[in-house]
């Protein structure tokens, strides 16, 4: 019984890590400036790829992570300087751009480094509960979306640029007047989601075939979690987490994963007829 | 002259005289083409000229109506592939006319569906977007895993990415014997003739009643609502005629090739009506008509060379037309030309605009 029990906790720790870690940099920056990052699934691929390609070339393995996120989070900050930021008047215009930037970057992609590239394997390791075999590195992916989760709290509730960043995202022009540079403000919030992008491409590079539409994978959970989750990233995205994952390893474990990822949608679809400000707007509205 | 009034009017470029004199010879030119070319050309004129009608109905939804679908090939696919099935299950003759129209009423119906849970919760924006490209790329990924002998209907066989194929192409009754099949010359003409249809009363529709309700909601949904117009019938209709036309997309593509698949749902098919109606220009048909066929074209050659490189530039030219002419080129060129043109006459400057100086005008 109690192996039947974990194994559930399990596949929804699964579900829930890869709901959160794709989700998380696409909700700080769709919450911080209204921006929808059409080249969030780009992102993660850099951060793949990065993290594979130093893996090939002789680093360890949690060292290219983090140059894998590093690395994302500098292509975001210069994609904020170069791009977004002509267009915080016009957000729908700037996921018209960060669209054609992933269609450029994914077909780029494929014609530079060909149809994939060879991966790396997952972290051997497994632990047995009961009758059944788990996968060590899936928990490790569910402590990396903690981790994310965690981050994401101690940067905006506990530092400086955390109190200028909520200050920004409620009234830009009063942050301004009082002298936040809100410029930096989006653009390293902008630098913060793309990192968190390449964090989750970093961690589940070992687990996928690396290939420049990979992207694509995630691009559905990241769009569903935010839009449940909507605009506070601090009050929505886990609770959304949480309950489509709930949905999803129902779902997943009864019918099988196509349903479930059918489900899913249609959670979405009843959710935001009843909650169209998301879960973050209903809590908001509670609190007022 | 009543018939042109019904067809003219503020939402609409081109409403004058020289309009509809070249209008009439482009007509003239497009109907004698096939005299003057081979039977292959004219099939390929006739497959570029099928996605225009995606196109029109993107322009309608996001030009007019102010509503970001990026969903036009979630419908091109339900229609494409209810084609197929039927198609294949009822066999041919007059029954492939009855399942284009089943087909098309079915992508309808689910715009209806999709699109009441979306206008009825209010959702907007951005949003809007990314719900339709989310159960645009679920569909994508179900057919990609229906690869299995159990995915059927009837006879017909998803069969997963290879897609489905060997269905009648659309074809009516002929004589006592054969069946007059759709293909080459005579689907160049049945295209044609659709599209001339549509775009005439896509024109009469804009610049009706209806449509200057839907232009007032682009404008300012609150402002519409106060004055008493439930705005989210009209954002419905607009939203279902728009995936309606994806679906009769879907239907000739499926009719045209005998085969459909889920790469033409998924990305980045999704992407393309988007790029083919934000450089044309989404405020106006006419642009986005005249834009997406010169696009099909050029692109069309530049595929053969390379498929990759063709989706780089498509991306760029995204990019491009954002930054640079947000309301898209081939209305930025129409409008230059005619302010020279007035300039050279003396006119007023603007009288003829359908999206506002800025060109904002589209946006929730």
């Amino acid at each position: 019984m109690f192996a039947e029990i974990f194994s559930i906790l399990y596949q929804f720790a699964d579900v829930f890590a890869f709901l959160i870690l794709s989700a998380a940099g696409l909700a700080i920056i769709f919450g911080m400036m209204g921006v929808i990052n059409m080249a969030h699934g780009e992102l993660i691929m850099c951060g793949a790829y990065v993290t594979v390609g130093l893996v090939h070339g002789g680093f360890p393995l949690p060292l290219a992570q983090l140059c894998g996120t590093l690395s994302a989070g500098v292509i975001g900050v210069v994609i904020e300087l170069v791009l977004v930021r002509k267009l915080y008047k016009r957000p729908l215009d700037s996921l018209l751009a960060t669209w054609g930037l992933s269609l450029v970057v994914t077909q780029g992609m494929l014609i530079i480094f060909g149809s994939s590239l060879a991966g790396i394997g997952t972290p051997e390791g497994s632990f047995s509960v009961g009758p059944y075999t788990f996968s060590t590195y899936r928990l490790v992916l569910f402590g990396g979306a903690i981790a994310a989760l965690a981050l994401i709290y101690f940067i905006f509730m506990r530092t400086r640029f955390g109190i200028h960043a909520r200050a920004t995202m409620q009234n830009a022009a009063i942050a301004q007047a009082l002298g936040v540079k809100v410029g930096n403000i989006y653009a390293l919030s902008f630098g913060i989601g793309a990192a968190l992008a390449g964090f989750c491409g970093a961690l589940y590079a070992p687990t996928m075939t690396l290939i420049p539409t990979m992207g694509a994978t995630f691009i559905v959970e990241s769009f569903v979690t935010v839009v449940v989750g909507g605009a506070n990233v601090l009050l929505g995205t886990a609770p959304a987490g949480v309950l489509l994952a709930a949905v999803r390893t129902l779902l997943n474990a009864s019918q099988g994963q196509i349903v479930g990822q059918i489900g899913m949608l249609l959670a979405v679809i009843v959710i935001i007829r009843l909650l169209p400000e998301g879960i973050s707007g209903l809590l908001a509205r509670r609190s007022r | 002259m009543r018939l042109l009034r019904a067809l003219n009017g503020p939402q609409t470029l081109g409403n004058g005289r020289a309009f509809w004199i070249s209008f009439g010879v482009v007509v003239t030119l497009a109907l004698a083409y096939p005299l003057a070319s081979d039977a292959y050309t004219v099939g390929n004129i006739a497959y570029m000229l099928l996605w225009v009608f995606m196109a029109l109905g993107l322009s309608l939804m996001w030009g007019y109506g102010g509503i970001l679908s990026f969903g036009q090939t979630f419908f091109f696919g339900v229609a494409g592939y209810a084609y197929g099935v039927m198609a294949i299950d009822f066999g041919g003759g007059g029954t492939t006319l009855v399942a284009l129209v089943l087909a098309i009423a079915l992508a309808a119906v689910a715009a209806v569906v999709l699109g009441y849970f979306m206008i009825w919760g209010g959702v907007g924006g951005v949003f809007f977007g990314i719900v339709t490209l989310s159960a645009t790329l679920v569909l994508a990924f179900f057919f990609g895993q229906t690869a299995g002998p159990e995915w059927h209907i009837g006879p017909a066989r998803l069969n997963g990415f290879n897609g489905m194929k060997d269905m009648e192409s659309l074809n009516i009754p002929w004589g006592s014997e054969s069946n007059f099949t759709f293909e080459g010359v005579s689907l160049y003409y049945l295209v044609v003739g659709l599209l001339l249809a549509v775009y005439l009363g896509l024109r009469a529709l804009v610049n009706s009643r209806f449509g200057n309700v839907v232009v007032a909601i682009r404008e300012d949904p609150q402002r519409a609502e106060l004055l008493g117009y439930d705005i989210r019938k009209y954002q419905l209709v607009v939203f279902v005629v728009g995936s309606a036309l994806a679906g009769l997309s879907g239907v000739l593509y499926t009719s045209w090739g005998q085969f459909i698949t889920p790469a033409s749902i998924g990305l980045p098919a999704a992407a393309m009506p988007i790029v083919w109606v934000a450089f044309s220009g989404r405020g106006d048909i006419t642009a986005t008509l005249v834009g997406s066929f010169l696009i099909l074209l050029v692109f069309q050659t530049l595929t053969v060379y390379s498929q990759q490189a063709a989706l780089v530039l498509m991306g760029a030219m995204l990019l491009v037309t954002v930054l640079v002419a947000p309301q898209g080129f081939v209305i930025g060129v129409v409008r230059l030309l005619a302010r020279l043109w007035r300039r050279g006459r003396g006119g007023p400057p603007g009288a003829n605009s359908a999206i506002d100086a800025d060109g904002q005008g589209a946006r929730a």
